[in-house]
């Protein structure tokens, strides 16, 4: 007999790897210990003693990717990206989770508060509550600025509990957005200087901010009108100016816009042996989320199948116990993600993601510009 | 900023102001390419913003090879962008948005 290779054997599919190593590359398979082959080989020449390229360049990637929107409300989306690495699916999370712009609460003006939350406690609960205002119609403020109507939004709170009332639960209704700016006066070293003159308050709007076009029907409030700030006792007052400033979540996480964004790969259930009668009943009755079905086969004989494999949790309940592992194999594919955005309200979700891949081209587009 | 001695096929890039965010992405782009031989990135300390990305290549300029790495990358952002709009158009005008 001739002398073959055995790479060049009949039954091997030339151009593709073999089909165990193709599963290697693509799934993680989630053993009941760990899960193994998690690593991602990408590296271009990998499997270049086969002769298979497995580098993708940008129109193959183009070929493959594909998007199906599984849920869109205005607050909350859950998106599938199938044919993308992990690295890009983590800048696009890392990205909105830090880096997109926001509108929150930063200097606190307190006039007055006599309530039991301390200044810093009320100031610091005021700058978590989310405002509904999209925040590309404001400028970034930096140190030097003065407060005008491009970048500040000026809020005004002032809840007393009259002597011999209830307790008093103080709301972000009570919030009240003041569009001509700051009322409270500055105290000024001169007092007789020039009273004819209009008296500096903390801020300096040119134009009422209602004279925009985009605040003048709708004014800007927080987006939940029912979130505690503080409770006051009879007697108690708070009288407060809160100015906010657009900045990002890296800064603090009060300017997330996001209440958080997360991915996770798709499961794949695998039956690898005909699971029957009684096994079939045992493993619907295990598994949590009701991922297996029973289905009638000819002559009342049972069958298990899977039915809802997306749900798995990877609770590991259906390879728990002997032999288990051998009928059931649990898998995640590699570059399908199932994303899932819940925006606090400033802007819709898919606005969101849509900046957040602009971000990304934006600082592709920095590193360009700097290298050339 | 770039450090690399007289070959210009292996360097190390020193980005300021990034983190892994951007420095993972484009290691992956530049893996996609048959003409690297090695690439990586290190962050020297994590208080510090600032990332450096090596790569070496089989012949080409290394300053090339990332740039066309980048490029890549901006592309695939694009196409992403592209596809994912047309996916929330197409989904809203099969089913009316629920409040």
């Amino acid at each position: 007999m001739p002398r073959v290779s055995a790479l060049d054997l009949p039954d091997l599919p030339k151009g593709q790897l073999p089909p165990h190593l193709e599963l290697q590359r693509t799934r993680v398979h989630c053993a009941a210990d760990a899960p193994i082959h998690t690593e991602n080989i990408q590296y271009s020449g990998a499997y270049a003693m086969m002769g298979v390229d497995i580098g993708s360049r940008l129109d193959e990637f183009c070929k493959k990717f594909r998007v199906e929107v599984i849920r869109l409300t205005e607050d909350d989306m859950e998106f599938d990206m199938i044919g993308i690495d992990p690295a890009i699916a983590n800048a696009f999370r890392r990205i909105l989770i830090a880096e997109l712009a926001t509108m929150a609460i930063e200097k606190v003006l307190i006039a007055n508060n006599t309530s039991v939350i301390q200044d810093e406690v009320l100031a610091h609960r005021l700058g978590l509550i989310p405002i509904k205002v999209d925040p590309s119609l404001f400028e970034y403020m930096s140190e030097n600025d003065t407060p005008n109507e491009k970048n500040t939004i000026v809020f005004k709170l002032h809840a007393k509990c009259k002597k011999g009332d209830p307790r008093l639960t103080v709301k972000t209704d009570k919030l009240e957005w003041l569009p001509n700016g700051s009322e409270l006066l500055v105290a000024s070293e001169n007092p007789a200087s020039n009273p004819a003159s209009k008296p500096k308050t903390y801020t300096s709007f040119s134009c009422s901010q209602k004279s925009l076009p985009e605040f003048s029907k709708h004014p800007i409030i927080p987006k939940h009108n029912d979130i505690i700030i503080a409770k006051l006792g009879p007697g108690q007052e708070i009288e407060l100016e809160a100015h906010a400033v657009k900045g990002l979540g890296k800064t603090h996480a009060k300017w997330s816009p996001v209440s958080t964004a997360w991915y996770r790969m798709l499961p794949e259930v695998v039956l690898l042996e005909e699971v029957e009668n009684e096994k079939a009943e045992e493993l619907v009755k295990k598994c949590p989320v009701n991922v297996f079905d029973i289905e009638d086969v000819a002559k009342g004989k049972k069958r298990a199948t899977v039915a809802r494999p997306r749900a798995c949790t990877l609770c590991r309940e259906c390879i728990r116990g002997e032999d288990w592992e051998k009928r059931v194999a649990l898998r995640r594919v590699k570059d399908h993600f199932i994303f899932t955005i819940e925006s606090t309200g400033a802007l819709p979700p898919d606005v969101l993601f849509t900046e957040a891949v602009k971000i990304l081209e934006e600082k592709c587009e920095r590193v360009i510009t700097e290298l050339s | 900023m770039e450090l690399g001695s007289s070959d210009k096929t292996k360097a190390t890039f020193s980005l300021a102001d990034e983190d892994h965010t951007l420095a993972n992405s484009v290691r992956f782009a530049l893996n996609q390419d048959p003409r690297v031989t090695f690439c990586g990135y290190s962050i020297p300390h994590p208080s510090d913003a600032r990332v450096n990305i090596r790569v070496q290549t089989t012949g080409d300029p290394a300053k090339e090879v990332l740039k066309d790495a980048l490029q890549d990358l901006m592309g695939m952002s694009q196409h992403v962008r592209a596809t994912f709009d047309k996916a929330v158009v197409d989904f809203k005008t099969s089913e009316p948005v629920k409040p």
